[in-house]
């Protein structure tokens, strides 16, 4: 019998609480397949968050450190400092890094910490139940903005790549999806690519990868697909936003 | 070695590095300063870190990584920062993760002022963040203790795996005195199977304070305090004539060494007084201040705030002593001579027969 399709070292045989539909188990797979084909499991430390993945010590089979809210690149940096040869990488929702976390994930970017943070972006507060998060679209209903999010009271979705990548530190920020085969494809490329930079010891590195939440956006798993496609994407547009030279990918 | 005259947070800082300690994020305040100053300098020349956090709460964050990655590391503040480290504090308590904070207090509340107070002692004793948890709090009186208390506490931090606060304040932190180091030992370290070094070859290790189910929680709690139970017998404290005294004086740090002056004063004017110096705040030494106060009739804490510890001496000597408070706040620093006039007026009102109405 020939295996075909197994379950990455990287990941533990946990059975993950997520919502079906919701896309944070592709992405902790693809997170678990670059550390395999990279043969460095025993020596990569993650960081989880607070917010939907906070249980993502129990899903990686990795030594794991579970950060208070927003602050994993903080935590992430005191790790890397003490052992600058291992790969050590945050995993973080978008109300985790673009609110309460903004400073910690502004700075680390900045001092080029050589870190990976994967930021899943579903444009909400998942695990508190759906409440307007600083990447909630325009016209967009939460729980707490219940008439859709209005720029005057509300102001407008950050676009955390973007600005990220105005700074020098960085040293590689791609944003991908996981909506179709063909974009996971793509998304672990770029996932693949921010580990080699981090390994080469560039700067700081990190995927934005927009994610659904069907639960708390009120749709079914493929309507929720359409509605990244047709709403998120004009407004976090895909692709590399940050890429310096010096290495070969 | 040779003494060398350091101030009190230059002092703390070298003490720091002779315990081994190689890792220290912080966040500039006054009047701690010093003490990232020197390490800025001093760490990279013995192959440590020094980083310069955005925030207070960014530091003791850095500090949760690096000491979940089995390092010695510390941070150091004072109030107003201190408040915004209780996150990091609390879930390193949680997490049980060793480490050491430093806060060299400074009046307040709310941004107070720059100068010396011992106002944050209850944030110091009782948790200070969200949740069932203690530190161990040292409160050293001189530089030198400053030094000797730092290799104590990194080691007592590693050995029960939770942080631990010097707590110290402004003067302790500005004053310069002729200290002694002693050389650098790496003998007694312990090992960290639990840190996150990369499960290179074992299952992997998790650092965490997160527990969904109740009864884990419950039991998570019951670990913890016991562990603090185990922390009893790390009480550390100071007599200065206390075998006859009918007045005891009670202070740490600062507030002690002028307690101690307040004493040798009130002697030469044959008054019965004597200092209780706790050294340690958490554990408190409870059964010897029960002793030292024994013969005592009545016990008057010294303190720069507006009474936190007398609390605790109430507490700990079971309200069977008459206890009194003379508190200075703000950065204003009792006088000797003003505790002095305190100390005549309790004994004199005794004679007569009176309570006084602070009491208690």
């Amino acid at each position: 019998m020939i295996t075909v399709f197994d379950r990455p070292e990287a990941l533990t045989s946990a059975k993950t609480h997520y919502c079906p539909g919701c896309t944070h188990g592709i992405i902790h797979r693809l997170v678990a397949e670059v550390i395999d084909e990279l043969g460095v499991r025993e020596e990569t430390i993650g960081v989880s968050p607070v917010g939907c993945s906070v249980l993502a010590y129990n899903y990686f089979n990795l030594d794991m450190q579970q950060a208070a809210h927003g602050r994993a690149p903080a935590v992430a940096t005191g790790i890397k400092r003490v052992h600058p040869q291992k790969i050590v990488f945050t995993y973080q929702g978008d109300g985790d890094l673009a609110a309460i976390g903004t400073a910690e994930i502004v700075h680390a970017a900045a001092r080029g910490e050589k870190i990976t943070t994967i930021f899943v972006n579903n444009a909400i507060y998942g695990m508190t139940g759906g409440q307007m998060a600083p990447t909630t679209l325009l016209k967009q209903v939460s729980v707490t903005s219940p008439q859709g999010r209005d720029a005057a009271p509300q102001g407008y979705p950050i676009r955390v790549s973007e600005m990220l990548a105005t700074l020098d530190g960085p040293a590689y920020i791609a944003r991908v999806s996981v909506h179709t085969p063909q974009e996971v494809s793509k998304a672990k490329k770029a996932i693949m690519t921010a580990f080699e930079y981090q390994m080469a010891g560039i700067g700081f590195t990190l995927v934005e990868i927009l994610s659904t939440c069907p639960t708390n956006w009120g749709c079914t798993p493929r309507e929720s697909l359409r509605w990244l496609v047709d709403n998120m994407i004009p407004v976090y547009p895909l692709g590399v936003k940050k890429m310096v030279e010096g290495v070969k990918v | 070695m040779a003494k060398v005259l350091m101030k009190g947070n230059e002092a703390l800082a070298e003490a720091a590095i002779r315990a081994g300690c190689r890792y220290f994020f912080g966040y500039p305040i006054t009047p701690q300063n010093e003490i990232s100053q020197y390490l800025a300098k001093r760490l990279p020349e013995v192959g440590g870190v020094f980083v310069q956090a955005e925030s207070e709460i960014a530091a003791i964050n850095m500090v949760y990584g690096a000491a979940g990655a089995g390092a010695r590391v510390m941070t150091s503040s004072s109030g107003p920062g201190i408040s915004l480290k209780q996150e990091g504090i609390t879930y390193m308590a949680g997490a049980e993760l060793p480490c050491v904070i430093v806060n060299i207090q400074r009046g307040g509340p709310g941004l107070g002022g720059i100068q010396p107070a011992q106002s944050d002692y209850f944030q110091a004793v009782k948790g200070g963040g969200h949740g069932d948890y203690r530190l161990l709090v040292l409160a050293p009186a001189t530089v030198q203790e400053m030094v000797d208390l730092m290799e104590k506490a990194f080691d007592l931090a590693d050995e029960y795996r939770n942080p631990v606060m010097i707590l110290g304040d402004g003067i302790l932190g500005q004053m310069m005195e002729p200290v002694e180091f002693s050389e650098e030992k790496e003998t007694l370290r312990l090992e960290k199977p639990w840190a996150t070094t990369g499960a290179k070859g074992r299952n992997p290790n998790i650092i965490n304070s997160l527990f969904l189910d109740p009864a884990e929680l419950e039991k998570h709690n019951h670990h913890l305090q016991q562990k603090y139970d185990r922390m009893r017998k790390e009480v550390l404290w100071e007599n200065y004539q206390t075998n006859d005294a009918e007045l005891i004086l009670v202070g740490y740090g600062t507030s002690a060494r002028i307690a101690k002056a307040v004493v040798d004063q009130a002697r030469a004017q044959g008054i019965k007084a004597g200092l209780f110096r706790p050294i340690s705040l958490f554990p408190f030494p409870k059964v010897a201040l029960q002793e030292a106060c024994k013969k005592s009739e009545r016990v008057l804490t010294v303190e720069m705030s507006m009474g936190q510890l007398v609390e605790d001496i109430r507490y700990n000597l079971e309200f069977k002593v008459p206890v009194h408070l003379y508190g200075r706040v703000g950065g204003m620093v009792p006088a000797a001579r003003a505790v002095l006039e305190e100390v005549k007026r309790l004994v004199n009102s005794g004679k007569e027969g009176k309570t006084h109405d602070n009491s208690f």
